[in-house]
């Protein structure tokens, strides 16, 4: 594949987007996450943050330390050609109970697509997905790697409040949901995995470019792995999965 | 020796606040921090403070406190309001220091929004990921990541000898005229030129709908282009200004989502977003677009402000009494009492 040519768009004086596409597309997610890494590792002065998402990385930096002509050569000089697939740095293997009271949307889902609830299970929980990106709220994990044939367009009607730790799929995105907000996305299960957790360390569980397996539980198991997971334990390891 | 401040009377909008936080957007999590960070800091260094230390943000509602124990030297900074101190009016952007018993209520400001007050030390709150902000939408810092409710107490470093002079600086300039400057983009090509063109050619106004995650603007509808206004998300800014299906600008504040998937026409500058954050519900809003050399130069600019504060300090005395006699040459010394912050 030739050189990739991102867009540069400037966010007002404090970021720039470094953009690499306007659809989601796995090439131009592993040039957003192969650039972050390289941004974080090149430690240029003046930057304070990076963002990845999807499609894009944008970078947060402090107007009155960076020259705009610098910034802008030394976030192109670190592009490079589109990796090739890397393992991740950690996979995480997240419990989820699917259906029922856990995911109200799981029998539409299934009728929508002239299958079964099982069958939407076993294809939801079978690929090896990476957190593309986090965003929204704080610990909300969007995913690529969902299988296309679950795709499904959003809700109509969102719904103004979805429980925390919610599984869900929008689009041709998966989503591990934190905290309870508002959500027009198709609600498959829950996880009693905390994301993000004040007070805990790690406050946050997911680094962009994780990989993430979902393993279907027994809604049995909730009320104890939740409590473990809200009193801060480690109910799911982040294993060095190379 | 620790201070204590009990809150007698809050509002949803009173919080605590400093420079917010930084390294964990790519988690979802937004910097927070004061609305205005330049009031913030004239409280600050009124006090002797550096200019992020923890200071009580106001928002429209004001509120009353009560010093339980220990004394400490406080100041106000920000929107206009009027203080009170034992019931007896007193200016902003002063200090004043308040023994034990002392009552000091802070009116809802009379125009703008945001007023702070800093004390000496600064307020002591258990710090999360790096600061003492308050995000309720992530329900953390602050106490307990909640808002404030009346009884809550704030603890404060008391001081032990004798306070030192009192002393003042010019109020913070709140600019409501002036435009607010823009810079368009990332997603300007994502509207037609009459969409653009309204945005700089319309008068519009802050909505009910502004909080510390973002201020929703009433006025003319902004046009889309042909590739409608959903795109797939991407990062935000504090001062993106993002325009969804009904046409009506958002711009995203403090505590904003960190990825949002409706197109942003243009970007508050940096120096600007205190100003914009400053205007309430009802005020009119105008835009200015400029180039990324002259967002950086008031950047810069603002930067100088910040680091001249302390020498713009002056005794209070005698500052107050020019004040009182110009004022009483027009026959309102109690409206100069009144008159600040």
């Amino acid at each position: 594949m030739a050189a990739p040519q991102p867009r540069l768009l400037w966010c007002g004086d404090t970021a720039i987007t470094v953009e690499f596409g306007e659809r989601i597309d796995p090439d131009a997610t592993a040039l957003v996450l192969a650039l972050d890494r390289a941004v974080r590792e090149a430690g240029i002065p003046g930057l304070i943050e990076s963002v990845p998402t999807y499609r894009s990385l944008t970078v947060h930096l402090d107007p009155c330390a960076v020259e705009p002509g610098e910034i802008e050569s030394a976030l192109l000089a670190l592009v490079g050609p589109v990796p090739a697939k890397t393992a991740p740095r950690r996979l995480w293997r997240i419990p989820v109970v699917y259906g029922g009271a856990f995911g109200i949307d799981l029998a539409d889902v299934a009728a929508h697509h002239g299958t079964t609830p099982d069958d939407i299970v076993s294809r939801h929980a079978a690929p090896e997905y990476r957190v593309a990106m986090n965003g929204f709220l704080p610990g909300y994990a969007y995913l690529s790697g969902l299988d296309p044939s679950l795709a499904l367009s959003r809700r109509d009607s969102p719904r103004p409040v979805t429980p925390a730790g919610t599984i869900s799929i929008g689009g041709v995105q998966a989503l591990v949901a934190s905290i309870a907000a508002p959500s027009g996305w198709h609600l498959l299960g829950r996880t009693p995995v905390r994301s993000f957790l004040p007070g805990r360390d790690p406050v946050f569980l997911f680094e962009p470019g994780d990989a993430i397996r979902f393993l279907p539980i027994e809604p049995e198991r909730w009320d104890e792995l939740d409590r473990a997971a809200q009193a801060g334990e480690r109910i799911v390891d982040g294993e060095i999965a190379s | 020796m620790t201070g204590r401040l009990a809150l007698t009377r809050c509002h949803s909008a009173l919080s605590l606040q400093d420079g917010g936080r930084r390294g964990y957007q790519r988690y979802g999590l937004s910097g927070s921090g004061a609305m205005d960070p330049l009031a913030m800091a004239t409280a600050n260094v009124l006090v002797g403070n550096a200019v992020e230390a923890p200071v009580l943000e106001f928002g429209l509602g004001g509120g009353r406190l009560v010093v339980e124990a220990g004394r400490g030297r406080f100041a106000c900074a920000g929107a206009p309001c009027t203080l009170r101190l034992d019931g007896a009016p007193i200016a902003g952007h002063r200090t004043v220091t308040l023994a034990e018993g002392a009552e000091l209520v802070i009116d809802p400001p009379r125009e703008g929004t945001f007023v702070y007050l800093a004390v000496a030390g600064g307020f002591e709150a258990r710090p999360l990921l790096g600061s003492i902000s308050l995000h309720l939408r992530a329900g953390i810092g602050g106490i307990d990541g909640r808002t404030f409710q009346a009884g809550d107490t704030l603890a404060f470093p008391a001081t032990e000898h004798a306070a030192p002079d009192d002393r003042t600086v010019d109020a913070v300039p709140l600019d409501r005229d002036a435009p607010i400057r823009i810079m368009l983009g990332p997603q300007a090509d994502s509207f037609t030129k009459a969409g653009i063109d309204t945005l700089l050619g319309s008068t519009f106004t802050v909505s009910h709908r502004a909080d510390r995650m973002g201020y929703q603007l009433d006025g003319p509808a902004i046009a889309h282009g042909a590739g409608g206004y959903n795109i797939v998300s991407d990062a935000t800014v504090a001062g993106s200004i993002q325009v969804p299906g009904n046409g009506r600008p958002i711009v995203l504040m403090a505590d904003r989502q960190t990825t949002g998937g409706y197109p942003k026409i243009a970007t508050v500058i940096s120096a600007d977003l205190r100003r914009l954050a400053q205007r309430r519900p009802g005020d009119p809003i105008r835009f200015e677009a400029v180039t990324l050399a002259a967002a950086r130069e008031a950047a810069l600019e603002r930067r100088r402000a910040v680091a001249d504060l302390p020498g713009r300090l002056r005794p209070l005395a005698g500052i107050d009494v020019e004040r009182l006699f110009g004022a009483n040459l027009a026959g309102q010394a109690v409206d100069a009492l009144r008159e600040s912050p």
